[in-house]
This record gives structure tokens, C-alpha cells and sequence, in this order.
């Protein structure tokens, strides 16, 4: 399939810079989304009393109620960051791995 | 408008003609699918795995359907409408291990596997022992899940639409067996595309409807669950739900990391032609089960307003029938059978969906895998497949009669505590670390499955709930008995107040009573010591599980390296991140 052995492949500095993005991309997406959900976690663990406050006077919404839809959102706005940079720069960067190292 | 009073009387429970029609409807139709679908099975890639032709779109949906169980939009509704906020909490639970799934596994699983997980980890490793092992990963999960189900089935059946229980169970399973047998991946699919497009239109219109109320002011609507509720403020605040934090903490890992483990999740990312749709469905499913979990929650606090917990509660203690009681009040009888029919259907396509991962561990893993060597002709593979589809059905259809009237919540958490500690730590490690090892492997799995299942018996949920509930009876009703004589007699004492008594004799009667109440304290406190305790502290075993699995992984590689799969590791990095020799 190819003029380079894996190896080299692996080697080259394209593919590094490739697979280097990834995991730092995935790992930081992972990171936030632990930190999103586990700090709504915490939050209803230590302080009740936070998402307990009411957000205005008169109302009786209390700020827990959008925190926790907001940690809904999050997740996904999150995978729509990923989804976003996946195909913008991802795709077009393994494009050009496939294409110049190993159909070249 | 119907308000809380005239919902009490509810045709919720006896044959409804309009929930039939419907039901008959979905049936049909997907059976006409899967007699579509049957046409076009052939090979095993069709029967596991559509022959990878589902989009990105479509396999968002059907990942929402396999997700968005009867059990979340009914019982998710129910406790809002009843625990208020609490029930919120639990909602979003369900949701963060999504993106876990698009960051860390989905792609990977796509370019590295054909159709079970297994293909994965065994991609570097010794074939025989990790599809083992993982099989026996994939069969407890899908088992466990399969009979949580069917209890739950039975019961909501039985409340939404009066069938006994063991008809329900029978109907659910032998349309589950078909649709699975005849029409393998391609049936299951559509089955779930358009069960997840009802469910999400159904609930939709039930929350326009519900809004409708509220001026389509979400304000508007706390502020009147606030003041319909018995609870008042606390209703819009974090209550009981969470108590120790390390038990919450250890039961948001099983959820978010136990997600990512579900065999028969995971097998769905093999029906996508390639990584790139694989990544775009856990975008779109993410999206669709968010939206979900919103509306069934808004549907929760409009019935507690519209309907009442009153009779909610009245019709079931758990609150299940909130969702189906509020589209009843808002939408008359036509409304409540259509959204009967819809959770008939939910329950039905999860169950398939679950069916097919069983039987496709049990015949790609464990017979050929295991027992063939690797080496087996597509249609013997093909038709083990099938066996195997009557054969977990029937077990299926025998464990959820057997389960009757039993507790089966536990089985969830258990499910998800093996799916996050067996099944996802192996998978993760295998795709991310060049030194992992058979060896590491097969520990991980068992260790995992193994610790999440002892610590899961021996914890509050299961040890003191179930294992000793009539101990646990007694001893409550001991109590209540020792607290009540003690308040008869306490009553008796007061009676000797009189209003012209001197103060000698009243300070007498009182001491007479504290004495007695002090009495009475020591008596119950000595009853409830005797109160069985669980032998594990935490509810959910996760956070122990899980290390375990991983660090037994860990250490069984670093032991003994394997020099043949480091030296895979080159190859399957290349085709996990560019897809170079991805199964097509």
C-alpha cells in the first residue's frame, strides 16, 4: 500500500503533529468535561446553599436549575467543539498524511 | 381546563382503544421494516452491523433510541414531579458520558474493530482469552440490563395499559425476538430511528402543551411548582438526593464512564461507514438525549403543577405515571394513548437493541473467537447469531417473570458499574497504551466485573434492601410499635392534668413523662442497633470498581511486558488515527 514502512510513517512529522493535536484536543475536551460535571457534583455536595439562592426576588427559580441545564448544554457544545475542529482541521490534516506519505 | 381534581379520574390502566391502535401501528410497521430488513441480511456485516450504511444523522438517533429508555422518560418524569430538583440531578447524570464517548472511544472503536468491542481490545492482544473475557464482560452487562427492563416493562405495561405482567413480558419479548432474528442490525435500527423520532415529537408536543399553561414562561412555571408543592421552595433546591459526596461522586463515575462501556452503544459505531460519521452521531445523539432529558424534566414540574403529586402518587408510588397522567390532563384520551404506545415502543426497541449486543458477543467472541479459533464461515457465524437471539430472548422473556414484584432498581446501577469498570477500562487502555498486555487485559476485565458485582451485593442497595429487608421490616415495624405504645401511654400520663392541680404534682407528671420519653429513646436506639448494616458503605461500588480494573490492568502489563503486541502497537496507531485499513 505503500513506498514507507509503518514505521516511518509514525515517524514522519506530519502524522506526529497529527496524532499529538488529537490527544491533546481529546484529552483537554475529556478534562472539562470532568471538571463541568463533577463541579456540579461538588457543588451539590458542599454547598447546597449556592444553588439554592433564588435568581431574583421575586421569582422562585433558583440558580441550581440553570446550572444543571447549563452542564447539559456544556456537554454538548462540547462535542461540537471537537465535532468542529475534527472537521475542519482533522480531516484536511489526514487528507494530507494519506496523501503525501503513504499514496505519494 | 382539567386541573388536578378532574385528572383523579384517569384512563390510565384499563385497555385503552386509542393506545391499542397506535400500538398496533408501530408493530406493524415495523414489522413491514423487518421484513424489509430480512431481504437485505445477509452477511455478518449486515446482520451486525447494517452494512455500515446507517449515516451519522440516523445513527445519532438510534443511539438517542438505544439510550432513552422507557425507564428515563417515565421514571426521570416521575421523580421531578415528585423530588423536584433532585430529580434534575439524577437527569444530568445520564447525559456527561457522551462526550466521554466522542473524545476518547468512538472513533478509535470505528477504525480499530468489525462488530463487538472485543475486536478492539483483542486487535494487539491474544485473541481467545480477551473475547473470553470481554464476552463475559458484554453477556452480564446485557443481561442485567435485558432483565431490569423487562421487570420494568411488565410493570408499566401493567399500569399504562392493565395487561397482566407475564403477557406483557411475552408480547415485549417475541416482537424483541423478531425484529433481532429477522432483521439483525438493519431492523434495530429503524426500529430505534423511529422510536427515538416518536418519543422526541411525543414529548415535544407534551411540553409545547404544558408550557402552553405557563404563558411559555419557564419562571412562570417554578414559581407555580413552588407554591403547588408540599415541599414549597425546597422543591427547586438540592434535597436528600445526594448526602455523602463520595457516594455521589462514585455513582456519577459508574454513569458517565458506564455509558461508554454499553456493548450494545458501543456496537452501534460499527454500523457508520467510517470515524468520521462514528464522531458525528455521538454529536447528534449527544444533542438529541440533552433535549431529551430537558423536556422530560419540564414535563416532571408541569405535572406536579397540572396534575398534583397527590395523584400522581396515587396511581404509583414512584411517580412513573406522571409523563402519561399530565399528557392525559393537556391532551385528552387520544393524547394519552399515543404516548402510551411510544413507551410500549421505547421499551421494545431498547430491549432489541440490547438483544442483538448479547447475541453477537456470544456468537462473534465466544464461538468464533473462542471456541473456532477465529475460523468460521459467515453463515455459521450468521446462524449461531440467531441461535443465540432465540436463546437470550427466552432467557429474557424466564428471568423478567421470575423478577416479578422484585426490586429491580438495583440491576441499573449494577449494569452501569460493570459496563464502567469491566468493560471500559480494557477498552480505553487497549486503544491508549502501548505496554498493555493479554495478561493486564483479562485481569482488568474480571477484576472489574467481579469487584462491581461483590462490593454492588454487599452494599446499602442490595445488602440491607434486599438481602435483609424482612430483618429491616421488623425492626422498622418494632419501632413504630415501641413509638407508638410509648405515645398511648405518654397520652394516658397527660390525661392526669387536670387544670386545678397543684404545682408539685404537674412538675410530677412531667418528670413522669420525660422519664418515660427517655424510656422510650433508649428502647428504640437498642431495636435499631440490631438493624442490619451493609458490609460495603457506598451505594454504588464505581469509584472502587473501577480503580480496581484499572489498576490491576496496570500492574499484571508492567509485571510482564508482551513484546508481540508492543510491537502491533505501531500498526494500530496509524489505522486508528487515519483509518487506514478500517474494516469497510
Amino acid at each position: 500500500m505503500s513506498k514507507k514502512t509503518v514505521h516511518e510513517i509514525l515517524e514522519d512529522e506530519d502524522f506526529k503533529a497529527l496524532s499529538s493535536q488529537k490527544n491533546v484536543i481529546s484529552i483537554i475536551l475529556t478534562i472539562l468535561e470532568l471538571v463541568l460535571y463533577f463541579g456540579f457534583i461538588a457543588l451539590i455536595a458542599f454547598n447546597k446553599p449556592f444553588l439554592s439562592q433564588k435568581l431574583s426576588g421575586e421569582g422562585a427559580t433558583t440558580i441550581g436549575i440553570p446550572i444543571a441545564v447549563g452542564t447539559i448544554l456544556g456537554s454538548w457544545v462540547f462535542t461540537g467543539i471537537y465535532i468542529f475542529w475534527a472537521n475542519s482541521k482533522y480531516d484536511a490534516e489526514v487528507k494530507k498524511v494519506k496523501d503525501n506519505i503513504i499514496g505519494g | 381546563m382539567p386541573q388536578a381534581a378532574q385528572t383523579a379520574q384517569t384512563m390510565i390502566g384499563q385497555s385503552n382503544p386509542t393506545a391499542i391502535m397506535f400500538f398496533v401501528a408501530f408493530v406493524v410497521s415495523t414489522l413491514l421494516i423487518t421484513w424489509w430488513a430480512a431481504k437485505r441480511t445477509r452477511t455478518t456485516k449486515d446482520f451486525y452491523a447494517a452494512g455500515r450504511s446507517i449515516t451519522g444523522f440516523q445513527n445519532g438517533l438510534a443511539l438517542a433510541g438505544d439510550y432513552m429508555s422507557a425507564a428515563s422518560f417515565l421514571g426521570i418524569a416521575g421523580l421531578v414531579s415528585t423530588k423536584g430538583y433532585d430529580g434534575l440531578i439524577y437527569s444530568v447524570g445520564w447525559l456527561v458520558g457522551w462526550p466521554i464517548i466522542m473524545f476518547l472511544i468512538s472513533e478509535p472503536l470505528r477504525n480499530l474493530g468489525k462488530y463487538t468491542f472485543a475486536d478492539v481490545v483483542a486487535y494487539r492482544l491474544n485473541q481467545r482469552p480477551i473475547r473470553a473475557a470481554a464476552a463475559a464482560g458484554s453477556l452480564v452487562v446485557v443481561l442485567t440490563y435485558l432483565i431490569a427492563q423487562m421487570v420494568g416493562a411488565g410493570t408499566l405495561i401493567k399500569l399504562m395499559f392493565g395487561l397482566p405482567f407475564e403477557l406483557a413480558i411475552v408480547v415485549t419479548g417475541s416482537l424483541m425476538i423478531m425484529y433481532v432474528l429477522f432483521g439483525g442490525m438493519i431492523a434495530t435500527t429503524w426500529v430505534q430511528i423511529i422510536k427515538a423520532g416518536l418519543l422526541l415529537s411525543g414529548a415535544t408536543l407534551l411540553v409545547l402543551l404544558t408550557l402552553n399553561k405557563f404563558n411559555f414562561s419557564y419562571a412562570n412555571l417554578f414559581n407555580q411548582a413552588a407554591a403547588a408543592t408540599p415541599a414549597g421552595q425546597k422543591f427547586l433546591e438540592p434535597g436528600g438526593l445526594v448526602t455523602s459526596p463520595i457516594d455521589a461522586f462514585s455513582l456519577g463515575l459508574a454513569l458517565m464512564f458506564g455509558t461508554a462501556g454499553l456493548p450494545h452503544i458501543l456496537m452501534r459505531f460499527y454500523t457508520v461507514p467510517d470515524a468520521k460519521a462514528a464522531r458525528k452521531s455521538v454529536f447528534y445523539a449527544t444533542g438529541f438525549i440533552g433535549y431529551f432529558y430537558i423536556l422530560t424534566v419540564t414535563i416532571g414540574f408541569g405535572a406536579a403543577v397540572l396534575v398534583g403529586q397527590k395523584v400522581i402518587m396515587g396511581i404509583d408510588k414512584g411517580g412513573n405515571m406522571a409523563g402519561p397522567l399530565l399528557a392525559e390532563a393537556l391532551g385528552g384520551n387520544l393524547f394519552l394513548g399515543f404516548l402510551s404506545a411510544v413507551a410500549f415502543a421505547t421499551i421494545l426497541a431498547v430491549v432489541s437493541g440490547l438483544t442483538l449486543a448479547g447475541a453477537s458477543a456470544f456468537s462473534h467472541d465466544l464461538f468464533v473467537g473462542v471456541i473456532r479459533h477465529g475460523k468460521a464461515s459467515e453463515k455459521d457465524e450468521v446462524k449461531v447469531a440467531k441461535i443465540a437471539t432465540v436463546g437470550l430472548g427466552i432467557t429474557a422473556i424466564l428471568l423478567g417473570i421470575l423478577f416479578k414484584g422484585q426490586n429491580v432498581a438495583f440491576l441499573v446501577g449494577l449494569t452501569f458499574a460493570i459496563a464502567a469498570s469491566a468493560n471500559f477500562p480494557a477498552l480505553l487502555m487497549s486503544i491508549m497504551w502501548k505496554k498493555f498486555t493479554t495478561a493486564g487485559a483479562v485481569t482488568s476485565i474480571y477484576s472489574g466485573l467481579i469487584v462491581a458485582t461483590v462490593l454492588l451485593i454487599l452494599s446499602p442497595t442490595v445488602w440491607v434492601d434486599i438481602v435483609h429487608k424482612s430483618e429491616v421490616d421488623a425492626i422498622t415495624k418494632q419501632v413504630k410499635g415501641i413509638e407508638d405504645a410509648a405515645k398511648a401511654k405518654i397520652g394516658e400520663i397527660e390525661k392526669q392534668k387536670a387544670p386545678g392541680l397543684d404545682a408539685a404534682k404537674m412538675a410530677e407528671i412531667d418528670a413522669t413523662i420525660a422519664a418515660e420519653k427517655k424510656a422510650v429513646e433508649a428502647q428504640t436506639k437498642e431495636a435499631k442497633a440490631a438493624m442490619p448494616k451493609a458490609i460495603f458503605p457506598l451505594k454504588n461500588p464505581g469509584i472502587y470498581s473501577m480503580a480496581a480494573a484499572f489498576l490491576i490492568g496496570i500492574l499484571v502489563s508492567l509485571m510482564a511486558s508482551d513484546k508481540v503486541a508492543e510491537s502491533k502497537y505501531e500498526a494500530q496507531k496509524l489505522r486508528e488515527y487515519i483509518g487506514v485499513g478500517a474494516e469497510d
